[in-house]
């Protein structure tokens, strides 16, 4: 008996191992080719140990942004571009979403179910389904090239709402009322009371909505024609360019990396939080 | 429940408003443009703007890329939606069994929550790029098969379908691992003490009570499937080789921004907002009623 579920979990850790083995091989490659240089590369079978180009690789993507065969904008300014996005996105969703779901939850008003299914609706038009009239919208406004152009268009978020509804739902009433007798106003119950109750949530859904941030695409792509103004993720593409073998995939490579770390740490720190967040959406 | 706060008449609508103002401006405007122009036909030069009712519509069917680029979109979805939760749940099971270094696991397969689908595509193309790519080696080394995904597209389709499971296998895992640890351990240990085979406990027991989380993915990953994978078949593929994994949300995307054919994107646009919203609402309808008889 005992015997069968040693073997069984040493079963276990051999799927387990192999799993992570194939998630993080793609990546470990990406760094592998962050240390070599482009000929090396391009001369076929890329090594699987690091090279010795690590240091020059990284300095060139973060000062320049610009090889032999790629032009790009320098790391360090794509960086910054992409931390205050991701920022202003992750703050901006959470607090129009808190306050909504209070509205909705502790106040009777003409319209409030109406408004809530308003909401409920973004759902269902993701982005990329009114890309071009809501391109149009931001062009009209003169929001190109701009972070509010960026960020306003994504800023409503249902899931936000629903998942700060459901926690302020289970918040006991008798907090309230004590705090009301103590001559508390409604916003003054939000910041003291309900806030620091929903904060594994509000820690959990700024991760989810940083990495959301930090990843965007599409909308990115064609709301910044300005150097300036590129996000990493897009600076990368826009590296890539057109020729295809022939190409700086060290520097392509080593800004790749750097555009994954950033996520990749905010992920690993908040994972505590992360999950735990979620256990309590899941209620 | 009656309100907490009676009296306040004009604060409800200020703390909603920033949401509704969003909603108005960047959604209920641009989609209702987006339905009034797919009943419209402009000229070339936008002179003249002609109604043509549900022309567009009887178009898109009867073009044969429209119609390939569904089916595309619905191959490409099924592989990565069945293969990915498939994957992600034998792996959160695992991870949240009663082995040693779980915690290690967790966090082992939870950092690629934050790969990017463009970042995805970046690393996947380097792998199986044709000349120098170290997955394009490796399958000659195996099968004698010298893949090229820029010419052939059943492989090229199967690359971005493996490069998008894998993208949000660490997304996934970590919803499942959250949903399994609210499935209370009593009535699996129920399911033992009574004789009942793990296969049997888990088709039995397990899996209903995961209902609302493996409905909650199944609406995420079709999202990411059909829309959010954006970036990874733009860097990857481009929609190639000859329309192989154009899904709908690309061909939307050059109809609408590279062909120019405005009134025919508007369209696919209202398209693809129906399918989102059946699917939301299928959801919608699993989550309730597994709600109802929980409580």
């Amino acid at each position: 008996m005992k015997r069968k579920r040693v073997s069984r979990n040493w079963f276990a850790h051999l799927v387990l191992i192999v799993g992570v083995a194939v998630l993080v091989f793609p990546v470990y490659m990406a760094f592998i080719g962050s240390t070599h240089d482009a000929a090396t590369i391009g001369r076929g079978r890329l090594p699987l140990t690091p090279g010795t180009h690590m240091a020059e690789n990284y300095v060139q993507a973060w000062a320049y942004g610009t090889g032999e065969r790629v032009s790009g904008t320098p790391v360090r300014i794509m960086m910054t571009n992409s931390l205050l996005m991701a920022v202003v996105i992750a703050v901006g969703k959470i607090t129009v979403s808190i306050l909504a779901a209070y509205a909705v939850v502790f106040f009777r008003f003409p319209l409030r179910m109406f408004f809530f299914w308003l909401i409920f609706i973004t759902l269902m038009l993701p982005l990329e389904v009114r890309i071009i009239p809501s391109y149009k919208v931001v062009a009209d406004l003169g929001l190109l090239n701009s972070l509010a152009g960026l960020t306003l268009p994504v800023m409503v978020s249902a899931t936000g709402t629903l998942l700060f509804r459901q926690v302020f739902l289970t918040i006991p009433k008798e907090l309230l009322d004590a705090a009301k007798i103590d001559g508390a106003g409604p916003m003054r119950c939000l910041w003291s009371i309900i806030l620091p109750l929903g904060r594994p949530s509000i820690a959990a859904l700024f991760v989810i909505l940083f990495v959301y941030g930090w990843n965007q695409y599409l909308w990115p792509l064609l709301i910044t024609t300005e150097k300036n103004m590129d996000t990493i993720v897009i600076g990368i593409v826009k590296m890539l360019g057109t020729s295809e073998s022939l190409m700086d995939w060290n520097l392509v490579m080593a800004t790749t990396v750097m555009a994954m770390a950033v996520p990749i740490v905010v992920v690993i720190l908040f994972q505590k939080w992360l999950v735990k967040g979620l256990v309590e959406t899941e209620k | 429940m009656e309100a907490r706060f009676p009296g306040y008449r004009l604060l409800p609508y200020i703390l909603i408003l920033p949401s509704i103002a969003v909603i108005i401006v960047f959604l209920v405007v641009p989609f209702a443009m987006a339905v009034q122009q797919s009943f419209y036909r402009t000229s070339p030069f936008g002179t003249t703007t002609l109604f043509v009712g549900f022309d567009n519509y009887s178009q898109l069917f009867s073009a044969p890329e429209y119609v390939q680029s569904l089916l595309t979109t619905l191959v490409f979805a099924a592989l990565v939606i069945g293969g990915g939760l498939a994957l992600s749940l034998a792996i959160a099971i695992l991870v949240t069994r009663k082995i040693r270094g779980v915690g290690f696991y967790q966090v082992a397969f939870i950092w690629t929550y934050a790969l990017s689908p463009a970042v995805a595509g970046i690393i996947w193309a380097l792998l199986f790029d044709p000349s120098v790519g170290l997955g394009t080696y490796l399958i000659q080394q195996l099968t004698g098969y010298r893949i090229n995904m820029r010419v052939s597209g059943t492989p090229a389709l199967l690359i971005a379908a493996a490069a998008a499971v894998w993208n949000m296998l660490g997304y996934n895992i970590c919803f499942y691992i959250a949903g399994l640890q609210n499935v209370p351990k009593e009535f699996e240990e129920a399911a033992r003490v009574d004789g009942a085979s793990p296969w049997r406990t888990f088709w039995r027991i397990t899996f209903p009570m995961l209902s609302p989380t493996t409905a909650f993915l199944l609406f995420t990953n079709t999202i990411y499937a059909f829309f959010q994978v954006f970036g990874l078949i733009d860097i990857l593929t481009q929609g190639g080789p000859g329309g192989a994994t154009e899904i709908l949300v690309y061909k939307l995307y050059r109809d609408g921004f590279i062909r120019l054919r405005v009134n025919y994107a508007a369209a696919q646009s209202v398209l693809l907002f129906l399918m989102v919203a059946a699917m939301a609402l299928f959801q919608l309808r699993v989550t309730t009623r597994r709600a109802e008889y929980s409580r």
